[in-house]
């Protein structure tokens, strides 16, 4: 239903004025190639700056790649980026433009944008509402809501007038759990009933595991992999990752723990390490006996996740959440 | 409906499905009504509904006018109070005649200076900055009704100020109010030039700052070359003074407290606000769909 060739998209290097540092060019897509199939889930996963919001600002027609073809349904949305507006429905990540509104009038003032009559405009923002359970605060402005809340009412404005590819960037973010259930089985929902298609942005691997049927893995503008989760997980199937949490700091005495460190990634008490199966229970067992353990407040001992499978595929930068 | 003819051929996909199922919440394939398709199946979607301007506008100018209301009341109040504030201090100075119409004319058409030019171009150049432009920008609405709609909602929104400071101004200086009906028309074409200009400097401005500076200064323009009497003004200060559009709905209004008003000039400088108003709007426009894609 959407297929990108060769994208590419590079913010030219700025020069530094009055003692502020300059930036080099940055490539924020480079000749990224996907294929997102109807009624699929599909995930841009990656941390900050690998070049997903860029992406999204392509596929919604708000930003013209320097090179390359993006089709959506059918249509070239490079020459045309206005008819992305007639497809999609977005979410981004600000919500100025419908922050002083009410949770009701941002839903129904986007429906009749999106063509819908008013009364229809009217009876599917009760519908919404309804559903993702916003009617109880449906006359409040956005701005004196919380975070979360917040982002539930601009995805309730997305979910208007019903179109067949929803593109939602971060669209969880400071939400409380309910609130993402309601997300996703209104997701989930739109795909059963009519087949609707979402490209999600994430940076969060545990929702990405959760909830995505495909999922494109970024760095630095270029796709490293994509992939099911499971299959993408497969790829490191061989390996385990041990998380060690220290009291106060690592006991590097202990001549077995000195030699972890090497292969640590260390982030202050906590250590991160990826290794074969029967290599981590020999870790675990130096650890949890003598002096290593009187030192070690915490371990955990777990199969790869997404987050394993980025560092594993060469990600650069360790920005990825897990909550 | 395009979707009803689509069917997805079986046995494509099989092993990529078995995985699929392991990690969705719910697997697309065990839904009713769900297809994964293939891409070469793919036809062309039937597009969403074309962007209509008037449908738009009155969405835009509903919900910007709601959000006035919520947000902006107190800075009506100030802008009234300000125009009022100026007529009693002056009450001191000026005694009548032209120049108290003048000033009745140019603390109400202040109002609207102050809401249309200042706030709207702060508005539009926050917007532009933190990206709540996108949100317009992805819907299919036509860049004029974005435009329209929230300088029309911003010029409405000054209709109970003006009119409060045009009645008080009256009273205090004695002047007439049958002609106070020619608001309706002051109101408007001085609204649309200057909320015209304040939506193109907010979205001209390559910063939010920038924007707010140019709206403050704008009115400051307004108030200290309408609101004073014209001819006391040396003759440079005057060209500037005339190339202010806002200056024009205040002769327009100044003119008509006499006794028999010359309504030729009135509309002559009704039909400059006007033209303004249709330049300026446009500019906007134009800024606008400049600053939606980049």
């Amino acid at each position: 239903m959407c297929a990108v060739r060769g994208l590419a998209k590079t913010y030219p290097a700025v020069r530094g004025r009055r003692g502020a540092p300059g930036s080099p060019e940055v490539r924020a897509t480079d000749d990224v190639r996907l294929d997102i199939r109807r009624g699929e889930i599909f995930g841009l996963l990656g941390p900050n700056g690998a070049g997903k919001s860029t992406l999204v600002r392509q596929l919604t027609g708000l930003m013209r790649p320097d090179r390359g073809s993006i089709e959506i349904l059918g249509h070239d949305i490079v020459r045309h980026p206005e008819r992305a507006a007639r497809i999609l429905a977005y979410l981004g990540q600000e919500s100025t433009a419908l922050d002083e509104l009410t949770v009701s009038l941002a839903a129904e003032t986007t429906g009749r944008l999106r063509g819908l009559e008013v009364r229809r405009a009217r009876e599917e923002r009760d519908d919404v509402l309804a559903e993702l359970g916003l009617t109880s605060i449906a006359s409040r402005p956005l701005n004196k809501l919380s975070g979360g809340q917040r982002r539930l009412a601009c995805f309730a404005a997305a979910l208007m007038g019903d179109r067949p590819l929803l593109v939602l960037d971060e669209p969880t973010t400071a939400m409380d759990p309910v609130a993402r259930r309601a997300v996703w089985a209104a997701v989930n929902r739109r795909r059963a009933e009519r087949g609707s298609t979402v490209v999600l942005v994430t940076h969060n691997v545990i929702e990405a595991e959760t909830v995505l049927d495909r999922v494109a893995v970024l760095d630095r503008g270029r796709v490293i992999a994509c992939d099911t989760p499971a299959g993408l997980k497969e790829r490191v199937a061989g390996e385990v990752r041990v998380e060690l949490v220290w009291r106060e700091q690592a006991p590097l005495e202990v001549p077995e723990v000195a030699a972890l460190r090497a292969r640590a990634v260390e982030s202050g008490r906590r250590w991160s390490l990826r290794m074969a199966p029967e290599e981590a229970r020999a870790a675990v067992a130096t650890v949890t006996g003598g002096a290593a353990f009187a030192a070690l407040d915490d371990f955990t001992l777990a199969t790869p996740s997404l987050e394993d499978v980025y560092l594993a595929l060469g990600g650069s930068t360790q920005g990825l959440v897990k909550a | 409906m395009e979707r009803k003819g689509r069917r997805v051929r079986a046995g494509r996909g099989g092993s990529n499905e078995e995985e699929q199922r392991d990690v969705s919440v719910v697997p697309a394939e065990v839904l009713p009504g769900v297809r994964v398709a293939d891409d070469d199946a793919e036809e062309t979607a039937v597009l969403g509904p074309r962007p209509r301007l008037w449908p738009s506008l009155a969405a835009v100018y509903r919900a910007q006018l709601s959000r006035a209301r919520v947000a902006r009341i107190p800075l009506l109040f100030v802008a009234t109070f300000q125009s009022i504030g100026i007529m009693v201090m002056l009450r001191g100075v000026v005694s009548g005649g032209d120049d108290a119409r003048s000033v009745v004319a140019g603390s109400s058409v202040l109002v609207v200076a102050y809401v249309g030019l200042n706030l709207l171009a702060q508005y539009f150049g926050q917007l532009r900055a933190n990206g709540g432009l996108d949100h317009y920008a992805t819907l299919p609405v036509p860049a004029s009704a974005v435009v329209l709609g929230a300088a029309g909602a911003y010029a409405s929104f000054t209709v109970p100020g003006t009119v409060v400071t045009a009645v008080f101004g009256c009273v205090l200086f004695g002047l007439p109010f049958a002609h106070l009906w020619v608001l309706l028309a002051v109101i408007p074409l001085a609204g649309a030039a200057l909320s015209g200009l304040g939506a193109a400097l907010g979205l001209l401005a390559p910063r939010p700052e920038l924007a707010t500076l140019l709206g403050q200064l704008g009115m400051s323009a307004a108030l200290l070359l309408g609101v004073l009497p014209a001819h006391r003004m040396p003759e440079v200060v005057q060209l500037v003074r005339d190339a202010l559009p806002s200056t024009y709905g205040v002769e327009a209004f100044a003119r008509t407290f006499g006794g028999d008003p010359d309504w030729a000039l009135v509309l002559g400088d009704l039909g400059v606000c006007a033209a303004v108003g249709v330049a300026s709007l446009a500019l906007a426009t134009w800024a606008y769909r400049r600053a939606a894609v980049r």
